[in-house]
């Protein structure tokens, strides 16, 4: 395997899906919403009689008043992420240096 | 994505969180167990839940014409095994639960189980027994994170059908098998294909986080089983043959 086999299949599979994506946004009629609402769609028109089941309203829970609140969380979700994933990275990386300058 | 708040009648978001319960605790047990052994596993496990972070905040268009959202648990399977990584992802889904109103708090026990439990399971019993052959490590961590995503959705898909023919039938007798059949088709066509290509997508990504994760500290994942000796030097030093290694790229 060379040296960057895998970053540039993973680079071109990311193209591909971008390319579909563009392709299918500007030609076809897609919503794009989630699956889950999907899901939810398909029950009540599999059985029109169903009554969801009540949450559990001891557990306070929050409800992002609008999408960009929503999307401002989600975001905050994956920078966390991102950050402790690069943070490790970074710290080892710099350690693994210094451990090479030492031995040299 | 996962089952929405009310979908899942009683008794099933009973279950589901009783099951999910206990294998958090298990978890809970093992991760303690594991961090005593090694203080240093500590680091891989934040990256590994990190990861669980990053890829389920990122919802992405599919050619299905929906979006849905990797689980990204594969990493932390193949690092900890399913029962740790229930535990991570218990974390992620509460956070969603509780701020995002996605998921919702009955079907939270349901929806850890598929994503925390299910998908890493499948995925850490299929990484040990293709480990024993001999193919190559990455191709093995993209099948780890692949089935471990798309497991996920297929189990979602089963989980929601069969409480839904559960609810339509009125019980096991009747029409119930034949309503969970249908129904299993009808959310296995929403869930499953929208989760095809994002599967794949993850499980590059994952791949190449394996890649630099045993290039700076190989010697932990040594130490955890999750890749042998032969492996590791064959991942830092990838120009030289390896015996016992054989490459499926030149």
């Amino acid at each position: 395997m060379k040296k960057y086999t895998l970053e540039i299949i993973l680079i071109a599979a990311i193209v591909i899906m971008a390319g579909v994506f563009l392709y299918q946004s500007n030609t076809g009629d897609y919503e794009y919403g989630g699956a889950d609402g999907a899901a939810e769609d398909a029950v009540s028109e599999l059985n029109p009689d169903y009554e969801p089941v009540e949450a559990l309203t001891w557990i306070p829970t929050f409800e992002p008043p609008s999408g960009e609140i929503e999307s401002l969380l989600f975001c905050l979700q994956g920078v966390i992420g991102a950050a402790i994933i690069f943070f490790f990275f970074g710290y080892y990386y710099g350690k693994n240096k210094e451990s090479k300058a030492k031995k040299s | 994505m996962h089952i929405m708040e009310g979908m899942l009648p009683g008794p099933w978001w009973e279950i589901w969180t009783v099951l999910s319960l206990i294998i958090i605790i298990a978890g809970i047990y093992q991760l303690n167990k594991k961090v005593k052994e090694n203080r240093e596993y500590l680091a891989l496990l934040a990256v590994a839940g990190a990861f669980i972070f990053v890829l389920s905040s990122l919802k992405l268009p599919s050619v299905s014409g929906s979006c849905s959202h990797p689980t990204g648990t594969g990493l932390a399977a193949i690092l900890f095994g399913p029962l740790i990584t229930t535990v991570l992802g218990f974390i992620v889904l509460v956070f969603q639960a509780l701020l995002l109103a996605h998921g919702g708090i009955t079907t939270l026990g349901a929806n850890t189980f598929s994503m925390g439990f299910f998908g890493p399971l499948l995925a850490w019993i299929l990484y040990i027994v293709l480990k024993k052959t001999k193919i190559n490590v990455y191709v093995n961590v993209f099948i780890a994170a692949f089935v471990a995503d798309f497991a996920t959705y297929v189990l979602t898909s089963i989980q929601l059908a069969s409480a839904q023919a559960y609810a339509f039938a009125g019980g096991f007798g009747g029409v119930f098998m034949d309503t969970f059949i249908n129904y299993s088709i009808a959310f296995l066509g929403i869930f499953a294909t929208t989760q095809l290509p994002l599967a794949i997508i993850e499980g590059l990504i994952i791949a190449v986080a394996f890649k630099y994760i045993a290039k700076s500290r190989g010697d932990l994942l040594v130490k955890l089983g999750a890749i042998t000796e032969e492996q590791l030097e064959s991942i830092v030093k990838p120009n030289k043959e390896v015996k016992g290694n054989e490459k499926i790229y030149s």
